[in-house]
């Protein structure tokens, strides 16, 4: 008896764990279907009203936002991924002066407080008296996104099997036609991760932003300015589309490469 | 999501495979990337010292100062601020050592209890990481709306005089203690995970072969072989919760007793535009951050991890 209390203690406790952790994305995702007038807090009923009409509430105003923080996301990860991955290269295929100095560089935007990120790039576009729009916003995003893509991608290119470019060259590859054909084509899976990391993390950014947006709205921005009033169910509704195509995405990585993973222990 | 960043800092067991050479290549990759943190950060960060010393402008308008060389700013934020920056330490410690507490043993499952299932495993993690897909503010809302004094919990608390009927949960030190632990929980779960996924359960084995009690192999075996992935889980709650200003915000989980530095921080930037006073509160909270994880890094003996 002791024996299978013991054996079933772990399972529980963590099936538990995890059930703590979804409990605010469950009631998000319920208060989505909530009829609510202006606030969002008391349940009066379910309703796919939300769902079909996001974009009629305060004419658009959480639409717009959303959307400003999609172009954002975009923006900032393209730039962070393209920046981000030519140093990850260079980090784990070049030897260069001042190695320990860029890791230093790389490592501390991730071990800064984001208040204390944001406040500084305030600061400096105070001082150089850069009014705050989109662009401050995307610039602070593509500096914080840069080191985690940075991480995410030397990962892959440390894993990288030389032989494989080494046989592009014998074959006669140029330097462009090996990286186009055989690195890149390599590397994409840690590329796309790191891409994905990037948007979500500006895609939920607040702190930063906060301090250099501004009058531009984006979505987390808006949730904070409406919480003093209430949050519109819209905005769950947002949210809820956003964790299920998310999720989606994250199931079918998942699967596809565990499936991609049995081709190749077949082959071998 | 941070936990990328540690999660693949162990250095991969293939030998250097590459001969590193040197070559102008390396300067044009690394060369955009470069200048644009030493633009976008570094600078910045000097931007902010400089601003902590600044004095106000002679006749000027609010939110007008002068650089200068101001050190009494840091004595003003340090005596109003106190408790704010004891709050700020306090709190997140006490969600870290909580986090720690509630993520180990469900990274211990995952990591090495699932390994024999690996459908279970992937789902969990998938599970783990769920909280980053949904926005972080409409999270920390939705555990305001639970905590409400018209709250089924709260009701009930009262009901079962768990809790003072006058009492209320959110806008207390324990409401924010709380939402700081919950969201950090999948920050301090991944790292914890990917050490313990490599734990190689024969040493645990060996310890019970040599009569150890499973509390000492836990302890002796379990504990310092998973120290890297504590140190980095630990480090990814601590220096956020430390910053954090949304657990703590009165339209969030907090109240007017528990603001933290970053409350003030955002306070007097954005709203009182007292800036050199943000930028010297911020500047306090950084370098104690740093002695702070430099000093624990050290101690645990994980310097390779950074």
């Amino acid at each position: 008896m002791r024996l299978s209390l013991g054996k079933w203690l772990l399972p529980v406790y963590s099936g538990l764990a995890l059930l703590f952790l979804m409990i605010p994305i469950g009631y998000t995702f319920l208060y989505s279907f909530n009829d609510s007038q202006k606030s969002n807090i008391t349940w009066q009923g379910f309703t796919l009203d939300k769902w079909f009409n996001v974009c009629n509430v305060q004419n658009g105003a959480v639409c717009q936002a959303f959307g400003n923080s999609l172009f954002i996301g975009a923006v900032a990860t393209v730039l962070a991924t393209t920046l981000g991955t030519m140093i990850a290269i260079a980090i784990v295929r070049y030897r260069f002066k001042f190695r320990s100095q860029t890791s230093l560089l790389l490592f501390l935007p991730m071990a800064t407080p984001e208040v204390v990120l944001g406040a500084g790039l305030a600061a400096q576009f105070l001082s150089v008296g850069v009014p705050k729009d989109m662009l401050t916003i995307i610039l602070a995003h593509t500096m914080f996104c840069i080191s985690f893509v940075v991480v995410t991608v030397k990962a892959r290119v440390a894993s990288l099997d030389p032989a494989l470019e080494e046989a592009g060259r014998d074959l006669y590859g140029s330097a462009a036609q090996v990286f186009a054909r055989i690195t890149f084509p390599l590397l994409l899976p840690g590329i796309l991760a790191a891409a994905l990391l990037s948007f979500a993390l500006s895609f939920d950014d607040f702190i930063i932003t906060n301090f250099n947006s501004g009058a531009v709205s984006t979505f987390p921005k808006y949730i904070y300015i409406s919480a003093a009033r209430g949050i519109p169910a819209e905005a769950n509704v947002l949210a809820s589309a956003v964790f299920i195509i998310a999720i989606i995405v994250v199931v079918t990585v998942q699967v596809s490469g565990a499936a991609k993973a049995r081709r190749l222990a077949k082959l071998s | 999501m941070a936990f990328a960043a540690f999660s693949s800092t162990t250095p991969s067991s293939t030998t250097d495979p590459i001969v590193r050479r040197r070559s102008p290549v390396a300067l044009f990759l690394l060369l955009p990337g470069i200048l644009y943190l030493v633009l976008f950060f570094l600078t910045p960060l000097v931007s902010l010292l400089l601003t902590s010393f600044q004095a106000p402008r002679e006749f000027g308008d609010i939110g007008q100062f002068d650089y200068a060389f101001r050190w009494q700013n840091y004595v003003e934020v340090v005596t109003t601020y106190w408790p704010h920056i004891v709050r700020s330490f306090s709190y997140a410690l006490t969600a870290t050592f909580f986090a720690l507490l509630i993520s180990y043993p469900l990274a211990y499952f995952i990591g090495v209890k699932a390994r024999k299932w690996p459908l279970l495993q992937s789902l969990m993690l998938v599970l783990v990481i769920a909280p980053f897909f949904i926005s972080f503010l409409l999270r920390t809302l939705a555990w305001k709306q639970l905590f409400s004094d018209e709250s089924f919990v709260v009701q009930s608390l009262k009901a079962l005089s768990l809790l003072g009927p006058e009492a209320h949960v959110t806008g207390t030190a324990f409401s924010v203690i709380f939402g700081l632990t919950y969201n950090f929980i999948p920050f301090m779960t991944l790292p914890l995970y990917t050490t313990l996924e490599r734990l190689d359960v024969r040493y645990l084995e060996a310890g019970s072969d040599l009569y150890a009690s499973p509390f000492h192999v836990f302890r002796k075996v379990t504990i310092p072989l998973s120290m890297p992935g504590i140190v980095a889980g630990t480090l990814l709650t601590f220096i956020p919760a430390a910053g954090d200003y949304i657990n703590a915000s009165r339209d969030f989980l907090g109240g007017t007793g528990t603001q933290m530095m970053g409350n003030v921080i955002e306070a007097n930037f954005l709203v009182l535009q007292n800036f050199p006073a943000a930028a010297a509160l911020s500047i306090i909270l950084m370098t104690v951050i740093l002695v702070i994880v430099s000093i624990y890094v050290k101690r645990s003996g994980t310097e390779e991890l950074l």
